[in-house]
């Protein structure tokens, strides 16, 4: 008897740990797997049983709920009120498009076999017998973008490492996600890690790279101790090392925890922090992909991007393409958060609207109160108002709406947000994180969020807003990376989007 | 948690494990804190001696990075996350409540990504999501 219980943080956050324990002491003879979350978060603890036709989910578990399931009878999938019937049969879950995390949830993380069943390693045998030139072309092809927010082609930054010569070159996977409201590397990581391994393997062997870093937060300590043991089985399993599957290939990789600075997810703050140095952002040029880290030729990617790499290499670069809008080609990992009903992992085809995001998916806020803002693209992205719900969410449209897509993350606010404090909140974030090399980040985040606070207080409201508007303007373009740049992107967009919430006084 | 207490000569065998290491010297601070609990001001110096670099270069670091304090941890240690998400969800009255309750155990946190499920709250290293003062207070015993 088989039954899964997500060994996931989110659902170890709300009491999984608890829930496997009771359910082992009940039925010691059953197998427990603790596998990734399926990602729709507001059932966990999703506990499911393997049936002869399909795996049976009951949800959300408390530890609470044990007893009168064993009463139930669930291992035999039995009536209960939190029967959920088969988990494939989940409109929320059966309605979306898994690419990037086809296995997660659905697997035993660290079971390499489980992995194998399951399509994985496919990638990696086709790459170890194709050309570097195939495999970046199959890449390109794809019209896989960035995924950690700035969207630049994975495949011309692969081309352009693979063609800069060097006796030394590294691939380096960027899990410092610390946008609010995205959570979808932590869980691709804890859920399944050797999709990451193998794409960064890929990597390797494309652009000819034996060394692997992953930069993944100190805040995901579970993340960070599921993909230690995964390198540890992918070593075993001769999935990494020399001569990698007995092929002429070697590669090796290890983990990087970073030290609770949002900057250091700018790629060269990253690379500066892994050299174990201060966060501080580098000029570009040189691009890291031919000057990156300790001066060597370095592929930078987010962990979703390179995750996408094994289906692109597997399924081929058609399949890939056949999904999306204009220039934003296959799936998008949206991750619903925040105050809304129904959060978690949302993977769909780019193009689907904020509306069928946040109502059809998420249900609306969890408060019951009425939805009023919704932030996109973690906190450097912009407010927006439910008059424009019908935006389509991909690089373009969310940029031509006045935002960003970002990593993907949808935080959906109540009516009692006030906009003026969370635009304020944004500049105090930039002023704490920022890493002190250019002064309109470093100075101008203290003083804009002082001048909001002057707005709040009803301050000579009209001449601060005009100031805001200035300083934010020099914010833009008077900074290196992001953190400067994009942090009048929340104010501006709060100012625009929700006026009245600018006019002196708290709400 | 347990640490180790603070001592030169443990700290010197720690630091041998890194070696090998290229860009210790974050590794290293993040090391001495994981032991000790925290980076004791002596730890620079020998740092900088033992991997040839600056005092000045790893008091940089060290100064840094929100997660490396140079004095003692308390004996329970929570952080509240206070970006976005969390706010969305109430975190702003949270986290007044807990520092009016626990004080010096309290620190501002930027993103367990958990924020499908906030209020999120780390106590002592164990995720808590929909957390209330309540639920923070069992975890903490």
């Amino acid at each position: 008897m088989r039954v899964f219980i997500p060994g996931d943080s989110a659902a170890i956050s709300v009491g999984a740990d608890a829930v496997a324990a009771a359910i082992a002491l009940r039925a010691p003879s059953a197998e427990i797997v603790r596998n990734g979350s399926r990602g729709a978060l507001w059932l966990e603890t999703l506990v499911e049983v393997q049936s002869p036709d399909g795996r049976i989910a009951y949800g959300p578990v408390s530890p609470d709920d044990v007893t009168s399931l064993f009463d139930a009878d669930f291992l035999n999938g039995g009536a209960h009120a939190l029967f959920l019937g088969k988990t494939d049969e989940i409109q929320w879950l059966s309605s979306q498009d898994r690419v990037t995390f086809a296995r997660v949830g659905i697997i035993d993380p660290l079971s390499l076999d489980d992995y194998r069943s399951h399509g994985g390693l496919v990638a990696l045998n086709k790459a170890l017998t194709s050309t570097s030139d195939w495999i970046i072309d199959e890449v390109t092809e794809s019209g896989l973008r960035g995924r950690g927010g700035a969207g630049f082609p994975a495949g011309i930054k692969w081309r352009t490492v693979a063609q800069t010569p060097s006796d030394q070159k590294y691939i380096c996977c960027n899990a410092d996600e610390g946008d609010s409201g995205t959570f979808a590397d932590r869980m691709l990581i804890e859920g399944d890690p050797f999709t990451l391994i193998e794409a960064m393997i890929i990597a390797g062997i494309a652009v000819g790279a034996n060394t692997g870093i992953v930069y993944l937060r100190s805040e995901y300590p579970y993340a960070i101790a599921t993909l230690r043991k995964a390198i540890e089985v992918a070593r075993k399993n001769n999935l990494l090392g020399s001569k990698i599957l007995a092929t002429s290939h070697s590669f090796d990789m290890t983990v990087r925890v970073g030290a609770g600075s949002y900057v250091c997810g700018e790629e060269t703050a990253m690379l500066e922090s892994i050299e174990g140095k201060r966060g501080v952002v580098r000029a570009k040029p040189p691009l890291p992909a031919i000057e990156g880290l300790f001066g060597k030729p370095t592929i930078i990617n987010n962990v979703l991007t390179l995750a996408t790499v094994p289906m692109i290499i597997a399924d081929g670069a058609s399949a890939y393409k056949a999904r999306g809008v204009g220039r934003s080609l296959g799936t998008q990992v949206f991750q619903l958060a925040g105050n809304v009903a129904r959060g978690g992992i949302v993977e769909k085809a780019f193009g689907i609207t904020v509306n069928e995001l946040v109502h059809t998916y998420g249900g609306g806020t969890l408060s019951g109160r009425t939805l009023r803002a919704v932030q996109i693209g973690g906190p450097l992205g912009a407010y927006f108002s439910t008059a424009q719900f019908d935006t389509s969410m991909d690089y373009e449209s969310l940029i031509a709406a006045g935002g960003m897509l970002g990593h993907g993350g949808v935080v959906v606010f109540d009516e009692s947000v006030d906009l003026a404090q969370q635009a304020k909140f944004a500049m105090e974030f930039c002023a704490l994180e920022s890493c002190g090399k250019c002064t309109p980040c470093r100075i101008g985040s203290t003083r804009g969020a002082e001048t909001i606070g002057l707005i709040i207080q009803g301050v000579e409201v009209e001449e601060n807003k005009r100031l805001l508007l200035d300083l934010c303007e020099v914010m833009s373009d008077g900074s290196l990376c992001a953190m400067g740049g994009l942090t009048p992107m929340p104010v501006k967009s709060a100012m625009i989007n929700f006026p009245d919430d600018f006019k002196g006084g708290v709400r | 948690m347990k640490y180790r207490p603070w001592s030169q000569d443990a700290a010197l065998v720690l630091l041998a494990s890194l070696r090998d290491e290229m860009g210790p010297v974050l590794m290293a601070l993040q090391l001495m804190q994981k032991e000790f609990g925290y980076v004791d001001k002596a730890s620079i110096e020998i740092i900088a001696n033992f991997f040839n670099t600056s005092r000045a270069e790893v008091h940089g670091v060290l100064t840094f990075y929100h997660d490396l304090r140079t004095t003692a941890p308390t004996t329970h240690e929570i952080s509240i996350c206070v970006a976005e998400a969390c706010q969305a969800v109430g975190a702003r009255v949270l986290v007044q409540e807990v520092k009016a309750k626990f004080g010096d155990e309290t620190h501002d946190g930027y993103c367990f990504g958990n924020c499908a499920l906030g209020p999120t709250v780390m106590v002592n290293g164990e995720i808590i999501g929909r957390a209330t003062l309540e639920k923070i207070e069992q975890a903490r015993r």
